[in-house]
């Protein structure tokens, strides 16, 4: 079992839904999110290209927050999901400072926080908030070692990307283009 | 036509525009704990080699400071934490794969080694202050027949104390400047330098100012090697490490990092204890200084230029 969400880029039109939809879901502290939206353009004029996609933790299988995490609250658990226990965490920083994405911040409870793939929802059968609300339904969750499931198949047929593959992270988290 | 790639839209106030998670503390910490590491294992040596009447202020006063400057280096750790009540959380683990978690677990044994260093030399020290009760001049007994055991052990501790100052940050491969493996020993270097200074400025003998003149020059010799080293390794790197290297080389941080920990935390007071060793009448406080503030300024601009360092994607 291996946790995977992959997001199409050419589907996504930046409306922030999931970012609000993991706020209200996860009582994210105000100023704070867990993901959010980002507009990336590049080419030069007038071949310019905008992608929009909605970025997170990334649940790496090498993850440099759990080889940092001086305490072990930085942890993985079964489906490769990244979590941090809030009662181990002494809010050191240096999961934040390892981590490519920038996708941890400081709760202000003191300890560190992110996205957990709504592992809550997740063992009751219920998908991310996130994919769930989202209105172009550019947002899949499944289980990649399953040939059957749609994350499986999408990645497959259709080409695709990992974020900042360089830092040898090997994320879960896959943006087709 | 210019290629562009920009990326915007990541509104989140509290985490960008850049990630400052660590600040002053870390910086002061990092300094304080390789000034004790350099004083603890100078102290050692010094005391293995049977050279403890020689070098008084090495083994006796200097070694003063390093209690004071790991306590208020794990105060200053404990304050940058945002959960300081759970610091007892570092102390239910082993991670060998965490730099963070074994300096822990070194200090929790140094600082307890280096007062007890301390309380080895309380009659000498403090002749006046004579000890109240007899268990604890038995103590200073016990401890002074085993000053050469305990010297044996602080070699290996106060190296690793040294270079996990260094090891900390260079384990971070989220941060270009700090992902790279000189950290570890140019950290080391520069903690031994701040010490060998430190004991330049306290030592009455002239003899003890010389040798650790010549100490000293070394180890700058050494560390200005190691940040060659380091910016050449950058600059053969990949963008991430150009765009790292470049914060030093004509970006913010070049007036700091070439002006003030390069010429004169490092180069200026290297001529001057040069000429020292030649016999020229050099003020030995001048070169001592210089090299503690650099030490000091060198640690402030790695923690912060660090941090704005990032893969962009």
């Amino acid at each position: 079992m291996r946790y995977a969400m992959v997001i199409d880029t050419l589907k996504c039109v930046g409306c922030s839904d999931c970012v609000v939809a993991c706020q209200t879901e996860n009582n994210v502290p105000h100023g704070y999110c867990r993901d959010w939206i980002t507009e990336a353009v590049s080419g030069s004029y007038p071949s310019v290209e905008l992608e929009l996609r909605s970025d997170r933790c990334n649940h790496c299988d090498n993850a440099p927050c759990v080889r940092c995490c001086p305490t072990g609250a930085s942890h993985i658990v079964e489906g490769g999901i990244v979590l941090v226990t809030g009662d181990e965490c002494i809010g050191c920083g240096a999961c934040i400072e390892s981590c490519p994405y920038d996708a941890r911040y400081q709760h202000p409870d003191g300890y560190v926080d992110k996205c957990t793939f709504c592992h809550h929802r997740l063992e009751k059968g219920q998908l991310p908030a996130c994919v769930s609300v989202c209105p172009t339904k550019c947002m899949y969750f499944g289980d990649l070692d399953n040939p059957n499931s749609e994350v499986f198949q999408l990645l497959k047929n259709r080409k695709h990307k990992t974020l900042a593959p360089e830092a040898g992270t090997k994320p879960h988290v896959f943006y087709l283009i | 036509m210019q290629e562009e790639l920009f990326t915007s839209g990541r509104n989140i106030p509290n985490i960008d525009p850049s990630l400052e998670i660590w600040h002053w503390p870390i910086s002061v910490y990092l300094f304080l704990g390789g000034l004790a590491a350099g004083l603890l294992l100078f102290a050692a040596v010094v005391t293995i080699l049977g050279k403890d009447k020689d070098y008084p202020t090495t083994v006796k006063y200097a070694s003063m400071l390093p209690p004071v400057a790991l306590s208020l280096g794990l105060m200053a750790l404990v304050y940058d934490l945002t959960h300081p009540l759970y610091t007892w959380q570092l102390y239910t683990t082993i991670r060998l794969e965490s730099p963070m978690s074994w300096g822990a677990w070194v200090l929790l044994v140094t600082t307890p080694l280096s007062f007890l260093w301390v309380f080895s030399y309380y009659s000498e020290l403090f002749p006046k202050w004579n000890l109240k009760f007899d268990f604890l001049k038995k103590f200073e007994q016990f401890l002074k027949k085993n000053r050469k055991n305990m010297a044996y052990a602080l070699v290996p501790l106060s190296i690793i104390l040294g270079v996990y100052t260094g090891i900390l940050l260079s384990a971070f491969n989220a941060r270009p400047l700090w992902n790279n493996a000189i950290l570890g020993p140019l950290f080391l270097t520069s903690g031994l330098s701040t010490g060998a200074a430190t004991i330049i400025l306290l030592a009455k003998s002239a003899k003890e100012r010389h040798l650790f003149s010549k100490i000293d020059l070394a180890l700058i010799i050494i560390e200005l090697g190691l940040i060659v080293h380091m910016i050449m390794g950058m600059y053969a790197g990949s963008e991430v490490q150009l765009d790292a290297m470049n914060l030093l080389i004509g970006g913010e941080f070049t007036l700091m990092f070439f002006g003030f920990v390069v010429i004169l935390g490092l180069i200026v007071p290297g001529i001057l204890e040069a000429l020292e060793i030649k016999g020229y009448k050099i003020p030995v406080a001048v070169p001592a200084i210089l090299i503690l503030i650099g030490g000091l300024i060198f640690r402030f601009v790695m923690v912060e230029a660090g941090q704005i360092t990032r893969y962009l994607y």
